[in-house]
C-alpha cells in the first residue's frame, strides 16, 4: 500500500474530527438532560413525586436488580416480542407467497386484508382476553395482529414487482412456478423481507405492550400499568427507559444482520 | 438441407378488457439446419411475441410450429432463449448462474459440471467462475448468459435483441464474439433485432416484418463471399451497403 496523498490525509482528518464532534455533542445532550432533570427535582422546581428523577430511577433499578424482578419482567417482554416477531415473519412470508401464487386468492382476500390492516388492533385486545384468557397467549396474539397484516400487504406488493423478464428466463429454461419461487422470488426479495423485519420488530413491541397493559401479570407493560395505578413514578419511568433500550437493541440487531448479509451478497 | 423449423400461418392477439390487439398475422417461414436466421421489423411489430411463441411460452391462436417435422407441442426439442438483458442473478456466482438451466432440469452432475467448466474456460470466464456478476463487464456478462443458454444443449437458439442493452463499441465486439461462437458450434439460431446493420452483419437470411399486426414482408438471403464471415469483416464488405439499402427500402415500403 502506498501512502495516501496529502489532500486525502487532510480529508480523512477532517472527517474524523467531524465524527468526534457529533459523538461529543450526542453525549452532551444526554448528560445535560439528566443534569437539568435532576437539578430541577433537587431544587423543587418540579415535583419529583410526579416527575421522578434520574437518581431515584437508578435507585429503583438497583433495588429491583438485586432481587432480579426487573430482569424477569424485561425477559418476559423480550420473550413475547421475539415469539410474536418470528410468528409475524413466518406468517407474513407464507401468506404473501400464497397470495402471489394465486391471483384469485389475492383478489378475493384483498379487501379483508386492507380492512384488517387499517383496523386499530388495540380494539381487538379485549376480545382476545375473553377468547384466550388472561395469559401470555393473548399478549402474543395481540402483538402478531398488530404487525402481520401490514407485513403481508408489503411483502405481497414487493413479490408482485419481481422482474417479469427474470420469470420469463426461468420459464424458458423449463422451470415451474416452484422454481420461480425458490430461484427468483425469495432470493431477490431478501432485502425487502429484512427491511420489513425492521418495521415488524417495532410493531411487535407495540403489540406486546398493548397486550400486557390489558392482560398480564408480568412484563414491562404490566409494570407500567401497575406503577401508574399505585403512583410509583420511579418504577414507571424506569420501565419506559428499559423499553427504550430494548427497542433500540432489537432494531440494531436486525440492522446489523442486514448489513452483514448485504456485504456477503454484494 | 431440410427444415429445422417450420412456421405456418401463425396468428396471435393480445386480449385486454379494453379490446383485442392483433400482434401477428399469418406468419410463415422456414429455418434450415445450422442457419443464422434474422428477423427485423419496426418496434412494436410483435418480434418478441414471435419468439415467445417459438419458445412455447405462449400458445398460438392459430397456425402451427414444427421442429424437425414434429409439431411444437409434441416436440422434445430444446429451445435456448436469450433475453434482451443478461439477467444474471446478482446473488449467485457466475458458475451458479450458468448452471441455472441444468439445476432446474435436475441435470447438474459431475459430468455436466466439468462440461460447464470447460465452456467457461473456452469463453475466457474460468477465472470468474466464483465471482459475482457485478464484477464482470457487459460483454463478459452477455457471454455468461450465452453459456447459461448453451448449457442445456438447445436445438435452436432464440436471441431477443441480446446486444441492445450494451454501449455501441461493446455491442460490436459482443455481436462479433457471440455470433462466432454460435457459428463454430453450428447451432441453428434465430435473432430478432431492429438494427439493420446488425442483422446484415450476422445473418444468412433476413425476414422483414411489417408493423403491427406483424406479417411477413419478404425473406431476403444475404450471401457474402467466404472470406467475410465475421460480422466486423462483413460491415466492410461491398455487398453490405447494397443489402442495407435493399432492406431499408423493404421496411419503408407501403407503411
Amino acid at each position: 500500500m502506498t501512502e495516501p496523498s496529502l489532500s486525502q490525509q487532510e480529508f480523512l482528518a477532517k472527517e474524523k474530527q467531524h465524527r468526534l464532534q457529533v459523538k461529543i455533542c450526542r453525549s452532551m445532550v444526554f448528560v445535560l438532560l439528566l443534569a437539568v432533570w435532576e437539578l430541577c427535582a433537587q431544587l423543587g422546581i418540579i415535583d419529583s413525586f410526579i416527575f421522578s428523577s434520574p437518581i431515584k430511577i437508578w435507585g429503583c433499578f438497583l433495588k429491583m436488580a438485586e432481587d432480579g424482578t426487573i430482569f424477569f419482567h424485561t425477559g418476559v417482554t423480550l420473550l413475547e416480542t421475539l415469539i410474536s416477531f418470528f410468528l409475524v415473519v413466518l406468517i407474513g412470508v407464507a401468506a404473501a407467497v400464497a397470495l402471489w401464487a394465486s391471483r384469485g386468492l389475492s383478489e378475493v382476500l384483498e379487501p379483508y386484508l386492507v380492512m384488517l390492516n387499517s383496523l386499530p388492533k388495540s380494539a381487538l385486545a379485549p376480545l382476545l382476553i375473553v377468547w384466550l384468557g388472561n395469559n401470555m397467549k393473548t399478549v402474543i396474539v395481540a402483538a402478531v395482529s398488530v404487525a402481520v397484516f401490514g407485513s403481508i400487504l408489503t411483502l405481497h406488493t414487493g413479490f408482485m414487482q419481481t422482474d417479469p423478464d427474470k420469470i420469463r428466463l426461468i420459464r424458458s429454461l423449463g422451470g415451474t412456478k416452484r422454481d420461480i419461487l425458490t430461484k427468483v422470488l425469495i432470493p431477490s426479495s431478501i432485502p425487502l423481507i429484512v427491511s420489513n423485519m425492521k418495521v415488524n420488530v417495532g410493531l411487535c413491541l407495540v403489540g406486546v405492550i398493548i397486550g400486557e397493559f390489558l392482560s398480564a401479570r408480568a412484563g414491562l407493560g404490566y409494570l407500567i400499568i401497575y406503577a401508574s395505578q399505585v403512583f410509583k413514578m420511579d418504577l414507571l419511568v424506569m420501565s419506559i427507559v428499559i423499553l427504550c433500550i430494548l427497542s433500540t437493541v432489537l432494531y440494531q440487531v436486525i440492522a446489523e444482520s442486514e448489513k452483514r448479509f448485504l456485504q456477503k451478497h454484494r | 438441407m431440410k427444415s429445422k423449423l417450420e412456421v405456418k400461418d401463425l396468428c396471435y392477439s393480445y386480449h385486454t378488457l379494453e379490446g383485442e390487439t392483433q400482434a401477428l398475422s399469418n406468419i410463415s417461414f422456414n429455418v434450415k439446419e445450422g442457419e443464422f436466421f434474422v428477423i427485423v421489423g419496426p418496434s412494436g411489430c410483435g418480434k418478441s411475441t414471435l419468439l415467445s411463441l417459438l419458445c412455447g411460452l405462449i400458445e398460438p391462436e392459430s397456425g402451427t410450429i414444427a421442429i424437425d417435422g414434429v409439431p411444437g407441442k409434441d416436440s422434445h426439442a430444446v429451445m435456448g432463449y436469450m433475453l434482451q438483458r443478461d439477467h444474471l442473478f446478482e446473488w449467485r456466482t457466475i458458475f451458479d448462474n450458468v448452471s441455472l438451466g441444468l439445476e432446474i432440469n435436475h441435470r447438474l452432475d459431475e459430468g455436466s459440471r466439468k462440461e460447464l467448466d470447460h465452456m467457461l474456460d473456452t469463453y475466457g470466464l474460468l477465472q470468474f467462475r466464483d465471482a459475482k456478476p457485478a464484477q464482470l463487464s457487459g460483454g463478459m456478462r452477455q457471454r455468461a448468459a450465452l453459456i447459461r443458454t448453451l448449457a442445456l444443449k438447445p436445438d435452436i437458439l432464440l436471441l431477443d435483441e441480446p446486444f441492445s442493452a450494451l454501449d455501441y463499441q461493446t455491442r460490436l465486439e459482443v455481436c462479433d464474439d457471440i455470433s462466432s461462437i454460435i457459428r463454430t458450434q453450428k447451432k441453428t439460431a434465430i435473432l430478432i433485432t431492429h438494427d439493420l446493420s446488425e442483422a446484415i452483419s450476422v445473418a444468412d437470411r433476413i425476414l422483414v416484418l411489417s408493423s403491427r399486426p406483424g406479417s411477413v414482408k419478404n425473406v431476403i438471403p444475404v450471401p457474402f463471399s467466404d472470406q467475410c464471415i465475421r460480422p466486423l469483416q462483413r460491415r466492410n464488405a461491398p455487398e453490405f451497403t447494397m443489402y442495407f439499402n435493399q432492406i431499408w427500402k423493404e421496411l419503408r415500403d407501403h407503411d
